[in-house]
């Protein structure tokens, strides 16, 4: 039995200690908004914020998470640098197929929230372990220079 | 900002009356249980040219109802997996109906091919043919629904229609000012006959088609609230890993699975002929009893299939006999008495979709019915197949849609429908299953691998007098949709060659079927990424041998073709195509013709010391005719340019001893944020009939791509990824 925190909930889950977050979140929890991408920590499709650091949850083992605040997309709204973010993938009109998105803005927002001002290289580093296959890359790098812009000036 | 989640999967529009569609009664209007109006239609096909008529032969049908209490739904069998179909086609609607476009509820069609799959009965999303296709019909709808209302309207009042106007959704009496909504009249508009005259809209009395809209969609897709096929949740379902032979064709053979059975969570294993599945209380439990299990396969006679054999396949089928699509003049015996003869041999690997959201079905056998959650190009072909697999009769089987996390061809086949179901048939408990992405990658119904020869006769300038195309590989339409050959012509293989846009007397392009050993599937930008990244690549190579510059050699064959010639320039003038480069730089062009769309692309690109290929920029200029949504126009063309990128730095599946080699993003890599170019797209204005805009930006880069590569290195490449240590020019 884990006890996880989980957008400022403590839930208990019954699980092996060996189960990913992930299937933790999606098939015990039915908190869908977090995707299955690869399993492997190689898409970024699964990420989500343990104390505001963003994680690959297909990897990160349950009985590892006790203690710590996990939010997930379903939350991110909560925080003011999650509502820029998400403010700004609408006025940039990044999605499509939407489905790398969740994991796109939990990285942009730990992103923002580390970095004021990311530079172009920071958006490289920070997000090129996010795949988008429909290939919103650029509207991604504007949407986060202007939630950052937003952010920073306490728009949101 | 808008954060409606506006789809509802689990409604369908099952109180709708079925409405027949035949080609003349394309609109018909009927009442609605409980009240209100529902126009109903289907296309007519007005097309002409020969990738028109194969476009042609899928006709859909859609829904717009007008309820009582001001409701306005638009049930319509397109899918939205990311083109932005489900902003487009409600603003067809919203424009001829006069009312604001966030009115419509668009609900996904259920699965019912004779209601919504038009004259051909299928119901199916992809082709680039959603806009096209509904063009006419969505706003022929939209006006009929306002006619019949203004008609309703001017006869409650007793006043001359003349006097009325349609606006913000309510008939207004211009005179008097007295106002009815839609809701109030939808009722008795369903009682009154349909106009024979249906005027719509000039384009320069558009107020929403052309503008700018935000996609309807996103804010459920920023807040993790929209629902893909994956994120079903059906009370008391459980989990299941499967893994099919690894072998295409191979059947199980033995399984020990005592260690699977005794790890937690795990309630059964499921022996399919050709699959092995684990029930287990969550995903992650089925995958370690995946992991746990032993399995031999009886490998069958692909054991020792490899890439080497299916490519000599394909190159050996080059010297067959062919289907002809398009004979100008008499190119091949031009070609034939030139002793000096160009020709060239290009091939194109097999490349997986690799779709982000993995493939999954949910299924729930009962006892003489079942209900499937799934996401899909094709609603009513996979309700269909899954009843055939479980013995049932169509109607005894619902399928609730989803969004798709990426379809770009894949879900247009329905293996894993049909394999949930036989899962399910043998699971007392609705049945969730996730293929991993090994097996979504190994189990593709891949693009499969095509050879093409291309050869001309050159005058003493070097122009070409006569060019002959040919290309081998296999018929997707044949096996999907053989009805849609025409006089035995794959057109969606031909696409973009058949379609030759430049000045020419003679030019020949002929498809020689070779389906070779295993089963391989249509892919984002079909025929026309793999025949044009060959013809612009051959037009490059004989500009440069005729010593001239790769767009001026263009323009001079495209003389009479301004659609093209205007792309071309364009584009170049955007690149600062006569800007001299710095060494290590490359800059290439190439011209799309395909789906009633003209496209010119330039790539910038650098080579590093170490042959790494970085792409700085690619400029896109696009007349795919009227647009409807300028924006999903451009992000079409962003996102379709990245998936071609990926193709032409990483893209390809190998096979060995049977078994496909890449499984993961590893090794199946695709285009990161750090490798994604600068992309300026520029649309240019047109009122001419809509091109196809989902397929064009990734098969209108490939050639442009190929071309930069030479530009930089001087080596000429024949086949994809490109890979500088590999040249064979």
């Amino acid at each position: 039995m884990y006890l996880l925190n989980i957008n400022g909930v403590d839930r208990k889950v019954d699980l092996a200690p060996d189960v990913p977050l992930l299937w933790a979140l999606r098939d015990v929890m039915h908190l869908t908004g977090t995707k299955f991408g690869c399993g492997m920590a190689l898409c970024g499709a699964c990420t989500v914020h343990v104390d505001g650091v963003a994680v690959r949850s297909c990897v990160l083992p349950v009985s590892s998470l006790a203690g710590k605040r996990i939010t997930t997309i379903e939350a991110v709204s909560e925080s003011a640098a999650g509502r820029a973010v998400q403010s700004a993938w609408l006025s940039n009109e990044v999605v499509q197929c939407g489905y790398c998105q969740s994991g796109q803005i939990m990285s942009a927002v730990a992103l923002i929230t580390a970095v004021v001002t990311p530079s172009d290289e920071d958006i490289d580093n920070a997000m090129s372990g996010n795949i988008c296959r429909c290939g919103t890359y650029s509207r991604i790098r504007d949407a986060i220079k202007e939630a950052a812009i937003n952010s920073r000036n306490g728009v949101m | 900002m808008r954060f409606r989640h506006f789809i509802r999967p689990e409604e369908t529009a099952a109180t709708l009356p079925a409405l027949a569609s035949s080609r003349r009664d394309f609109l018909r209007g009927s009442l609605v249980i409980g009240g209100g109006l529902v126009i109903g239609f289907s296309t007519i096909p007005d097309s002409s040219s020969a990738a028109d008529q194969a476009a042609s032969a899928y006709l859909p049908n859609a829904f717009v109802t007008i309820y009582p209490d001001e409701r306005i739904e638009l049930t319509v069998a397109r899918v939205e997996m990311g083109q932005g179909t489900y902003t487009s086609l409600p603003m067809l609607i919203a424009e001829e109906l006069e009312i604001d476009l966030d009115r419509i509820v668009l609900l996904h069609a259920p699965p019912d091919a004779h209601l919504y799959g038009g004259e051909r009965h299928d119901q199916f999303t992809g082709g680039s043919l959603s806009i096209r296709t509904l063009w006419q019909p969505m706003r022929q709808a939209g006006a009929v629904a306002r006619l019949v209302l203004i008609r309703t309207a001017a006869q409650t009042w007793g006043v001359p229609e003349q006097e009325c106007r349609a606006k913000n959704g309510t008939v207004v009496h211009e005179p008097t000012g007295r106002r009815l909504t839609y809701g109030k009249l939808a009722t008795a508009a369903s009682r009154l006959p349909l106009p024979d005259v249906i005027p719509l809209k000039s384009s320069n009395e558009f107020a929403l088609i052309g503008k700018p809209v935000t996609r309807l969609d996103a804010g459920a897709k920023v807040n993790g609230t929209a629902l893909f096929g994956i994120d079903a949740v059906v009370p008391g379902m459980l989990f299941a890993s499967v893994a099919a032979s690894p072998v295409p064709g191979g059947t199980l053979r033995a399984i020990d699975d005592r260690q699977t059975l005794s790890l937690p969570g795990v309630r059964q294993v499921v022996r399919l002929p050709s699959a092995v599945a684990v029930i287990a209380e969550n995903t992650w439990y089925a995958r370690k009893g995946l992991e746990a299990l032993r399995v031999e396969w009886n490998e069958g006679e692909n054991a020792h299939l490899s890439t080497s054999h299916i490519h000599s396949l394909m190159t050996d089928a080059l010297g067959r006999q062919g289907v002809v699509g398009r004979n100008d003049g008499d190119a091949l015996e031009v070609i034939a008495r030139d002793s000096n003869r160009f020709e060239r041999f290009h091939l194109n690997p097999m490349l997986a979709h690799a779709p982000m959201e993995p493939i999954n079905c949910t299924v729930h056998v009962k006892a003489d019915s079942a209900q499937i959650w799934v996401g899909t190009q094709v609603p009513a072909r996979a309700r269909d197949a899954a009843a055939k697999v479980l013995g049932l009769a169509t109607e005894k089987v619902t399928l609730t849609g989803y969004y798709l996390g990426g379809g770009f061809g894949r879900r247009l086949e329905t293996d894993y429908v049909e394999q949930a179901a036989a899962i399910a048939l043998q699971v007392k408990a609705p049945v969730k299953v996730t293929w991993s992405r090994e097996e979504d990658i190994r189990q593709g119904i891949f693009r499969g691998a095509y050879a093409h020869s291309v050869a001309a006769s050159l005058d003493e300038r070097g122009y070409p007098v006569a060019i002959a195309h040919k290309i081998a590989g296999p018929s997707n339409l044949a096996r999907w949709a053989p009805g849609a050959l025409k006089e035995g012509l794959d057109g969606n293989s031909a696409e973009g060659s058949i379609q030759f846009a430049y000045d020419l007397a003679n030019y020949r392009s002929e498809f020689v079927r070779e389906d070779g050993p295993i089963v391989t599937g249509f892919w984002r930008g079909v025929g026309a990424t793999r025949n044009l990244l060959v013809l612009e690549t051959f037009i490059d190579e004989l500009a440069i041998r005729a010593g001239q510059d790769p767009l001026n050699y263009r323009l001079a064959l495209l003389t009479r073709n301004d659609r093209a010639r205007q792309v071309v320039m364009r584009a170049a003038e955007l690149a600062s195509w006569h800007e001299p480069l710095p060494p290590g730089r490359g800059r290439g062009i190439a011209l799309l013709y395909a789906w009633g769309t003209y496209m010119a692309q330039v790539v910038d690109l650098t080579v590093g010391e170490l042959g790494d290929i970085s792409v700085q920029r690619v400029v896109c200029v696009v007349d795919c005719g009227v647009v409807v949504n300028p924006d999903t126009v451009i992000a079409q063309m962003q996102g379709g340019i990245n998936f071609a990128l990926s193709a032409a730095l990483f893209g390809q599946i190998t096979i060995r001893e049977g078994r496909v080699q890449q499984s993961n993003f590893h090794d199946y890599a695709v285009v990161r944020m750090n490798q994604a170019p600068m992309i300026k797209v520029e649309i240019i204005p047109s009122n001419l009939p809509p091109g196809g805009v989902g397929e064009a930006g990734t098969a209108g880069f490939g050639g442009a791509f190929s071309n930069a590569v030479f530009s930089a290195t001087g080596r000429r490449f024949y086949q994809f990824p490109i890979r500088l240590d590999h040249a064979d020019a």
